[in-house]
């Protein structure tokens, strides 16, 4: 039958998907097409259609008449995500679809328990987890509670619940997103691996170095249409970013021109001694006026746990923080905004954003208080300001009282920006600015950044995006096991990629 | 921009959808009035529909409380039992010679202090409200029994009886009062910043922390707020009788409170839902069991009919809000 040696062989054909939600078209007519054995990249903006079509292939929505899928020769229909599971498929979300409470061989085994007498058989579900989780490498036993492990381990039991329920096409949406680059490299080993034992992948990123690591082609959505795809020989960043936006990417990931001549100004807010005595030990800085300062470092090396101390939402056990001099206490994060330092959390639909509210109440929401005559609401001050937010941020909606939910990743991060910045900050923390957030966004939230720091903002950048870091930053803070290990850059220095990962990795503690 | 009108056409719903969204249960309650006027003839009189709202309002008072607390994400469990109490009050303190208006406020205080307490427990201790109001159910039903000596108090001369029993320009003031109270909830959950952060609490309490909002000040509120109407109730309930018994007042009044506000279309895991949501879902339950008085349907058979409507309006409500989903 099939052979596993024959690449070509197209496990799965989408042709001619539709989908419409209302009068909202999502997709207008989209082909796919995946090949045993490869990865095909699959890209495009925020809102390009990427996600519902991918919904589709899980079942999770049923597509408009008229398309159709085929697997493996034979048309299918993907009425439900069981038909979808029946069918070999399975996805990899972005927001992890895990049972935190329970087990890891549990979770591998969701649905499919295995069965001895009527009783759920627990030795063959811890057997054959831990045979699956050898082959994948892992490092956590299959009894480990999922809610202790990482976010890279958790994803790693997605992929060992996939390839254990027999997958054969295994879609990942971002799957690096909240993963350092050690964390990235063992996903692409694996991903590598995974596609060696014949396995369609279908990958959707945004990130450009990771198509060219893994795609063996790649295919673009733009506006819920199918734009095209590239063979491996044909890429070029040019050519993908011009097929996703329609346009030329000339000013990506490209300093800005007006930090050349920007000197920082002096040192106004002090960091001393930040400790939380678990993950955060004897962290201290100085952060000067109209600096972006990056703070690299692996996940889990504790720069959101800093961030979190200084903006009063964990309790430290030791530390103190100086403004302008003067000795500060932010217990709470009520605290902070009032003084004027704000952060940007990195989980901006988990305790970030309103979902359910629109996007001026949203972007008024901590100015409310200060607006208001006597508790009323000013809606005549919210609307001036959601409106002039929206021209600033360009951000994309169809009305001020649309409902942040609905809109896309890039979106709802300016939604969130504009929030803070609305309160007039000194001192702001941007906690993973750009995470799953598409390219024509992403650059927009750069010149935000530059524009503010020019506007005398001390700015405190959290990225795991290294390009990110070394593009933006005056400056970048090195964490590792809770501690600052080292500075790179600084008094105009050019900031070493290299080094950061070196003293995020601990091949050596230098400063530079 | 052609990316940008793209992006505004794609995010655009059909307004009729808007519409049928913020109608809610209304078109419900025209329904059920219609269907009851057809099967007696004489359901939409006026003075049936003076009587249909009179027995509407203890429970919309009570309601328009509890759509604070679930709009946190909360329960209240407790406003049956904090009402009797308050009634026992209010009937006892209005018996002091000379003070007899004392029973109202004192009604009030108690109401809310009940109310400041479920809301310390829930707000300091981090306790789950079901189960903090589960235990002051029970508690404030028994201290409700003792104030009274576990027997009925009654005064002829109660001072403000004119609340149960009087009208103002033709309306009933218990009607009266129920209105105003779901006018003053309306403002103040949406024509101020205390409003937005209650629906903020119950739509994302971390997101609330994180913006500065003192979520231990919000849940204190709509707690005190619950308190404060149930003893509201607690007064409309012995102004309507001159009397109070703490064992037999207010049993299970909680439950047609929940009921109205789900019906109301309030989300249970909060931040998502009305006022005006709640004073329909309130009449729905009122008219139901008025209609079925009228139509000679037995005791037995107004339970189980009541319950299957409550049911079948959340499920056609799920299903109706399903369209809407997003891309």
């Amino acid at each position: 039958m099939s052979d596993d040696q024959v690449p070509n062989v197209a496990v799965l054909q989408m042709r001619g998907i539709r989908k419409t939600f209302g009068t909202v078209r999502a997709l207008t007519g989209v082909d796919l097409t995946a090949r045993r054995g490869e990865v095909l990249a699959l890209m495009g903006e925020n809102g390009a259609g990427k996600s519902t079509l991918m919904k589709i292939l899980s079942g999770a929505y049923t597509a408009d008449s008229g398309g159709e899928i085929v697997i493996d020769g034979q048309p299918v229909s993907i009425g439900s995500p069981t038909d979808a599971k029946r069918l070999g498929i399975a996805v990899i979300y972005q927001e992890l679809a895990l049972a935190p409470q329970l087990s890891v061989a549990e979770n591998i085994f969701l649905g499919r328990e295995p069965r001895r007498f009527g009783m759920v058989d627990r030795a063959a579900m811890l057997a054959g987890s831990v045979d699956v989780l050898r082959r994948l490498g892992a490092r956590f036993t299959a009894a480990s509670k999922v809610g202790s492990l990482s976010v890279a381990e958790r994803q790693l039991v997605e992929i060992a619940r996939a390839v254990h329920a027999k997958a054969r096409i295994l879609v990942m949406d971002e799957p690096t997103a909240a993963l350092s680059s050690h964390e990235t490299e063992r996903l692409f080993a694996l991903i590598q691996q995974l596609r060696g034992e014949g396995l369609a992948i279908i990958y959707i990123s945004h990130r450009m170095a990771e198509i060219y690591a893994l795609a063996d082609r790649v295919s673009v959505l733009r506006d819920g249409a199918y734009v095209g795809t590239l063979e491996r020989a044909e890429l070029s960043e040019q050519a993908l970013v011009k097929m996703m936006v329609g346009r030329d990417p000339s000013s990506f990931y490209k300093k800005p021109s007006s930090s050349a001549d920007k000197s920082p100004g002096e040192t106004f807010f002090e960091v001393a001694d930040m400790a939380d005595g678990r993950r955060v030990h004897g962290c201290s800085f100085g952060l000067r006026r109209g600096e972006v300062l990056g703070l690299a470092g692996l996940v889990g090396s504790g720069r959101t746990e800093l961030a979190r101390l200084i903006f009063g939402i964990d309790k430290s056990t030791a530390g103190t923080l100086m403004l302008d001099g003067k000795p500060l206490v932010l217990r709470t994060p009520e605290q902070a905004i009032a003084a004027g330092v704000l952060y940007l959390t990195e989980d901006r639909k988990g305790d970030g954003l309103f979902l359910d509210m629109s996007v001026e109440e949203n972007i008024n929401f901590m100015v409310y208080g200060g607006d208001a005559r006597v508790g009323a609401l000013n809606r005549g001050a919210a609307r001036r300001r959601v409106d002039q937010a929206i021209g600033a941020f360009t951000i994309r909606v169809s009305g001020r009282q649309a409902k942040v939910g609905a809109l896309s990743g890039g979106n709802q991060q300016k939604v969130l920006l504009a929030r803070l910045i609305e309160t007039r900050p000194r001192v702001l923390i941007l906690d993973e600015p750009t995470r799953g957030v598409d390219i024509g966004a992403k650059s927009e939230i750069y010149k935000i950044i530059d524009q503010l720091a020019g506007e005398g903002i001390g700015i405190v950048l959290i990225s795991s995006e290294l390009a990110e870091v070394v593009g933006l930053c005056d400056r970048v803070l090195v964490m590792r096991d809770g501690l600052l290990a080292g500075e790179v850059g600084g008094d105009g220095q050019p900031i070493a990629q290299e080094a950061i990962i070196r003293i995020a990795t601990g091949a050596t503690a230098q400063a530079a | 921009m052609s990316t940008e009108t793209n992006h505004q056409s794609l995010r655009q719903r059909p307004q009729w959808g808007v519409y049928l969204q913020m109608a809610g249960m209304l078109p419900a309650l025209i329904a059920l009035a219609i269907l009851f006027q057809m099967i007696t003839g004489r359901f939409l009189s006026w003075q049936n529909i003076s009587i249909v709202m009179q027995q509407a309002s203890i429970n919309t008072v009570l309601a328009a409380g509890m759509t604070f607390v679930i709009l946190t994400g909360g329960i209240d469990l407790s406003v049956g039992s904090i009402l009797a109490a308050s009634a026992v009050v209010a009937v006892a303190a209005s018996l002091i010679p000379g003070l007899g208006w004392l029973g109202l406020l004192a009604a009030l205080l108690i109401g809310l202090a009940f109310g400041l307490l479920n809301g310390s427990l829930v707000a300091f201790m981090r306790l789950p409200p079901f189960i903090v109001t589960l235990g002051s159910l029970t508690a404030v039903r028994g201290i409700a029994r003792l104030l009274g000596n576990d027997n009925t108090v009654f005064n002829a001369q109660l001072p403000f009886a004119f609340i149960g029993n009087a009208t103002l320009l033709g309306v009933p003031w218990l009607v009266v009062i129920a209105f105003v109270v779901v006018l003053v909830s309306w403002l103040v959950l949406r024509r101020t910043v205390l409003g937005l952060r209650i629906y903020a609490v119950g739509g994302n309490p971390d997101a609330a922390r994180l913006a500065g909002v003192k979520v231990w000040a919000v849940l204190l509120f709509v707690y005190g707020m619950s308190g404060l109407l149930a003893g509201l109730g607690g007064v409309m309930s012995a102004a309507r009788l001159y009397a109070a018994n703490g064992l037999q007042l207010g049993q299970s009044y909680e439950l047609d409170a929940i009921a109205a506000v789900i019906l109301g279309g309030t989300s249970f895991v909060g931040g998502i839902g009305s006022i005006w949501g709640t004073l329909i879902g309130a009449l729905i339950i009122a008219v139901l069991s008025n209609g079925l008085i009228l139509c000679g349907v037995s005791d037995i058979w107004q339970f189980i009919i009541k319950g299957v409507v409550i049911i079948v309006a959340v499920s056609l409500d799920r299903y109706r809000l399903r369209g809407s989903a997003r891309t």
